[in-house]
């Protein structure tokens, strides 16, 4: 009467401290280059080294320019190259900036096969999340953790609830995993999930495809949850198969049936259980500061809310009970973690087909990794989207914190693929409206925020 | 950083604010550098509502407020959401805090102040509400957070509720050990995991 989180869980013990946390053991650490140099340097006061070096692997993407090939403000630039440094120094895989295996840190892990089912997955990043999508346990950490784990390849973690949030039935025509991901964090706040680890089930979840349940577990922190996963199944190992770093041959026919045993109990207990109806959502939109500030796209802002509300609208420039429909949009950006994976550029490209991007609009289309891009360009989907007048860009973490160049000016409206529309979060004062793809691509091509099902095919 | 934690009575820093991100404790511009350093970190703590777009104070802060001051930062609900950035922390840490009072904090985070040496106090709604009140009646409200005794006080109106820590971090708090210094003493256990 197991849950699959208390499986895995359970068999990454080392220990259980007495009134106190878990020793747990941990399978991977991703690294990059803004939460990791500190580590780095206090592992080196302290005369230590990687337990498991091999089991650790580098990659810089916050600070990586999406256009141009140096990055151009130095600390930046001193970030990327102490990754480097620190990598070699300590024996680690690192794949540097513009490399073909590079990318954004959760689009790259689960691509290369190095996050797989069953497995425990930490990286100093909140939305290490997104890895749950294959069915592991992977949760973001703070630095003082990352060096935690480099030093001992163990983690202390007090152990979280278990919630099942389970959506039934078929998602709609024009409505993606991001839509799903957006409607169930407004109904469950972003702080709905803090203290729980998320397992997401039902038929409209598992109907998802790898790239769309990459981008619901990336969402899980957004509702304040440690992670959130989706068991294993045939589309898991569809997808991983071949893939550089799964197991091959007999390892993989082995890891397979393992796998297939990673599934909670068909009377394991969860300490917290939602239902969705698929049916119930249409493609979603965020109108506040926090994510989970979100309505249809069709609908109206409340008319009230607490006293963030208000900050929240002021400083959205939006009115309570408006529509957002029609409204004029400066910026569109398809990227990040969330959504800078070939199927969200696929869906982008299909939008946009026979359209030209509107007159004024800037738009960063910015793939999640080099894999990503080699794949647009194998598809054809780059020359689609040229055609209508826009340009695809190197991967970078890019518009989705302002860190790099990609910053949307004060004032100006974004619609954004990614996973944070908090204050300044694409830099200062700028107005982020989250969205799917396909919204994205509906605004990009119109100039205002546009229901996307109406520029669908039939 | 390591600091011994036992009793602290201070006066409050009130942020009456729910969802508090990491963005806004320390924006990710700040998030460029490559040392630990405290001051640097301390100095742009909740940079984007302390100060104008021109680098000058935003009087309306309440960073700036000479009014307010001490070191327990008492904030609004499902405080340090967001980002999993450690600088959050040393932000707070760097500014002089010890303490941060809410009735919920995001889970990355508070493991990040405790990891700092910085402990996250969880209290009631109720008794939240109370101490916004007190605070705002009256800025040289007292609280005192008794370690030992897991308890929080809100001297003004001698209200005292019971936190929750677990008994080995309170223990690493206490004695100004960190999770690091445990971990690598148990590498045989670590060890014999592997083996299976
Ligand atoms: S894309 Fe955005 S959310 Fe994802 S890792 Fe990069 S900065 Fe973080």
């Amino acid at each position: 009467m197991n849950t699959l989180f208390d499986k895995i869980w359970d068999a990454h013990v080392v220990q259980n401290i007495d009134d106190g946390p878990t020793q747990l053991y941990i399978d991977r650490l991703y690294v990059h280059e803004v939460t990791s140099p500190q580590a780095f340097d206090d592992l080196r006061e302290r005369g230590l080294s990687c337990l498991r070096p091999k089991q650790i692997f580098c990659m810089p993407d916050h600070n990586t320019p999406s256009a141009g090939n140096a990055i151009r403000d130095d600390v930046g630039r001193r970030q990327v190259e102490a990754l480097e440094l620190n990598a070699a120094e300590f024996g680690l895989t690192h794949f540097p900036m513009g490399s073909k295996d590079n990318g954004i840190v959760h689009v790259v892990g689960p691509e290369k096969g190095l996050s797989l089912p069953g497995m425990t997955i930490v990286c100093g990043d909140s939305h290490t999340s997104t890895h749950g999508a294959v069915g592991a346990v992977a949760f973001g950490i703070g630095t003082s953790e990352v060096e935690m784990v480099m030093a001992s390849q163990c983690i202390l973690q007090q152990k979280p609830k278990s919630m099942r949030i389970t959506v039934n039935g078929t998602l709609e025509k024009g409505v993606t995993a991001k839509d799903m991901a957006l409607y169930i964090m407004a109904q469950l706040t972003t702080s709905g999930a803090t203290g729980f680890f998320i397992e997401y089930a039902g038929e409209a979840v598992r109907a998802l495809s790898m790239e769309g349940r990459l981008t619901l577990c990336n969402l899980s922190i957004e509702m304040g949850a440690r992670g959130g996963f989706v068991a294993p199944d045939q589309t898991t190992f569809n997808y991983l198969r071949g893939k550089e770093y799964a197991p091959k041959g007999d390892d993989w026919k082995r890891a397979v049936a393992y796998w297939q045993t990673l599934r909670s109990d068909d009377d394991a207990v969860f300490d917290r259980e939602l239902y969705f109806d698929a049916a119930d959502i249409e493609p979603r939109i965020t109108y506040g500061t926090n994510p989970g500030m979100g309505i249809g796209i069709t609908e109206s802002i409340p008319e009230s809310g607490g006293a963030d509300f208000d900050k929240a609208l002021q400083y959205m420039q939006f009115e309570p009970g408006q529509k957002l429909l029609g409204t004029k949009v400066d910026y569109v950006f398809l990227g990040a973690c969330t959504n800078g994976r070939i199927e969200d550029f696929r869906a982008f490209a299909d939008i946009v087909d026979g359209r030209r991007k509107a007159e004024g609009l800037t738009a960063w289309l910015v793939p999640g990794s080099w894999a990503v891009h080699r794949q647009i360009l194998d598809e054809g989907l780059d020359k689609r989207l040229e055609a209508a007048g826009f340009e695809l860009r190197k991967p970078s973490c890019s518009a989705c914190l302002a860190m790099n160049d990609d910053k949307v000016p004060a004032g100006k409206l974004c619609v954004s693929t990614s996973n944070r529309n908090f204050q300044g979060r694409q830099g200062p004062g700028a107005r982020t409206v989250l969205a799917s793809p396909l919204v994205a691509a509906a605004a990009a091509v119109t100039g205002i925020i546009t229901d996307p099902r109406e520029l669908m095919k039939p | 950083m390591k600091q011994k934690f036992n009793i602290i009575t201070s006066t409050c820093v009130p942020l009456p604010l729910e969802n508090v991100d990491t963005d806004q404790i320390i924006p990710a511009r700040f998030l460029k550098a490559t040392t630990r350093d405290e001051r640097f970190f301390g100095d742009n703590l909740f940079s984007d509502w302390r100060y104008n777009a021109d680098g000058t104070p935003n009087d309306d802060f309440v960073l700036n407020n000479p009014a307010f001051s001490g070191c327990i930062l008492v904030a609004g609900k499902n405080f340090g959401s967001g980002s999993s950035r450690e600088h959050a922390a040393w932000a707070i840490a760097g500014y002089g805090f010890r303490v941060v009072i809410s009735s919920a904090f995001a889970d990355i985070h508070k493991n990040n102040e405790l990891n700092n040496f910085v402990l996250p106090v969880t209290v009631s709604p109720d008794f939240l509400a109370e101490l916004f009140d007190s605070i705002t009646h009256d800025a040289k409200t007292l609280v005192r957070v008794d370690l030992p005794q897991q308890t929080v006080t809100n001297l003004s109106t001698s209200h005292t509720e019971h936190f929750q820590i677990n008994g080995y971090k309170k223990y690493c708090l206490m004695n100004g050990l960190d999770d690091i210094d445990f971990l690598i003493e148990s590498k045989d256990k670590i060890e014999a995991y592997e083996r299976g």
